[in-house]
């Protein structure tokens, strides 16, 4: 009973402010993460390819000089909106058989302030995290002191974090 | 066929493919598609430093940090298997723009005139990497996502938080690349 509260609050601060968390309780070989691995892989080309970690079409998007970033978004989330709706309807399961949950998001004012601070640093480094990755397997090797600066800000997120409104 | 893959593809090609990643999550293990909290696992596994925010069982949420390391993985093999060797196109006026700044090369989807290794080392190069690496930092977890946990998997699943979040990055990239961008890149 213990371990089960244990595992229920671990949970709870593993989602604070956080959209991505493992919702599956089912406990896994390490080898499992390998298909992770390949998804990011597949999705790290697409980001290169179609040219979403460009520095230029991110500056495009802001200054409203090309379609291509809303294109992507605005397609991305149509896709993204229809499977959600379908694993929903469906009742689709994953490949354990484990029912799908999707955490719901609270409204908390950091969505505002922070987006502010985010969208900030996105025009001024040209990427947001993902592309960041991507940017330094092409070679940008000095985008490890973006993604470190990166790790540094959440890092002082998580110790201010009870003197921000939120 | 090696042709058409190595040119650059268009957004109805790659926007329906990212939306691809949010059902192929789900469905593979229960994850919910978000890149940002990688930064904080990274925190949480590296230096923890006591702060209750990293307080937490990281080792569950090592298939994110898969993720974004096939996300590298992904930009390495894009760029040495299957890139096209023309200069990247961008929109008369933005390149008109970027000339009066000094940005003249378009060779990588990075500009090597104000982000490279010597640049670091000057007050518009520490802003634009240091800084603004910072702000994606900080901002991201106070808003609890980015474009992908945000804008591509919150919208996805109809909530509005994730709206108001999506919206506020935008005012900050508008406010940043038309405003108060120009006066970093004169520096």
């Amino acid at each position: 009973m213990q371990q089960e509260t244990d595992v229920i609050e671990d949970l709870e601060i593993r989602s604070l402010d956080s959209v991505c968390v493992n919702e599956s309780s089912l406990e896994h070989k390490w080898y499992h993460n390998l298909k992770y691995l390949v998804v990011g892989l597949l999705f790290g080309i697409v980001f290169v390819k179609a040219e979403v970690i460009s520095w230029y079409r991110i500056h495009e998007m802001f200054r409203l000089q090309s379609f291509h970033m809303y294109g992507i978004i605005g397609s991305a989330v149509a896709v993204g909106a229809v499977s959600v709706w379908l694993i929903k309807k469906f009742d689709v399961r994953t490949i354990y058989g484990e029912p799908i949950k999707i955490p719901a998001k609270s409204f908390s004012k950091g969505q505002i302030y922070g987006g502010l601070v985010f969208g900030l640093g996105w025009a001024m480094t040209g990427a947001c995290p993902g592309p960041l990755f991507a940017q330094i397997g092409t070679g940008a090797t000095v985008i490890v002191v973006t993604l470190l600066s990166a790790v540094a800000g959440t890092w002082f997120y998580g110790l201010l974090r009870d003197k921000l409104p939120h | 066929m090696m042709e058409l893959i190595k040119q650059p593809w268009a957004w109805y090609v790659a926007g329906p493919l990212i939306g691809l990643t949010v059902p192929t999550l789900l469905i593979i293990g229960n994850k919910t598609f978000g890149i940002s909290s990688s930064l904080r696992h990274i925190c949480a596994s590296c230096i923890p430093a006591n702060i209750p925010f990293f307080k937490y069982n990281w080792r569950k949420e090592i298939w994110n940090l898969s993720f974004v390391f096939g996300i590298f993985l992904g930009g390495v093999i894009a760029i040495n298997l299957l890139s096209d060797p023309s200069p990247v196109e961008v929109n008369p006026k933005l390149t008109e723009e970027l000339a009066g700044y000094g940005i003249t090369s378009f060779n990588n989807l990075v500009p090597e005139d104000i982000l490279n290794w010597q640049s670091l080392f000057t007050l518009k190069g520490f802003l634009l990497m240091v800084v603004g690496g910072f702000f994606v930092g900080f901002g991201t977890r106070y808003a609890g996502g980015c474009t992908s946990g945000h804008a591509i998997m919150g919208l996805s699943n109809l909530q509005w938080p994730s709206l108001v979040a999506t919206i506020s990055f935008m005012i900050g990239g508008f406010v940043m690349a038309n405003l108060l961008l120009p006066l970093i890149l004169s520096l």
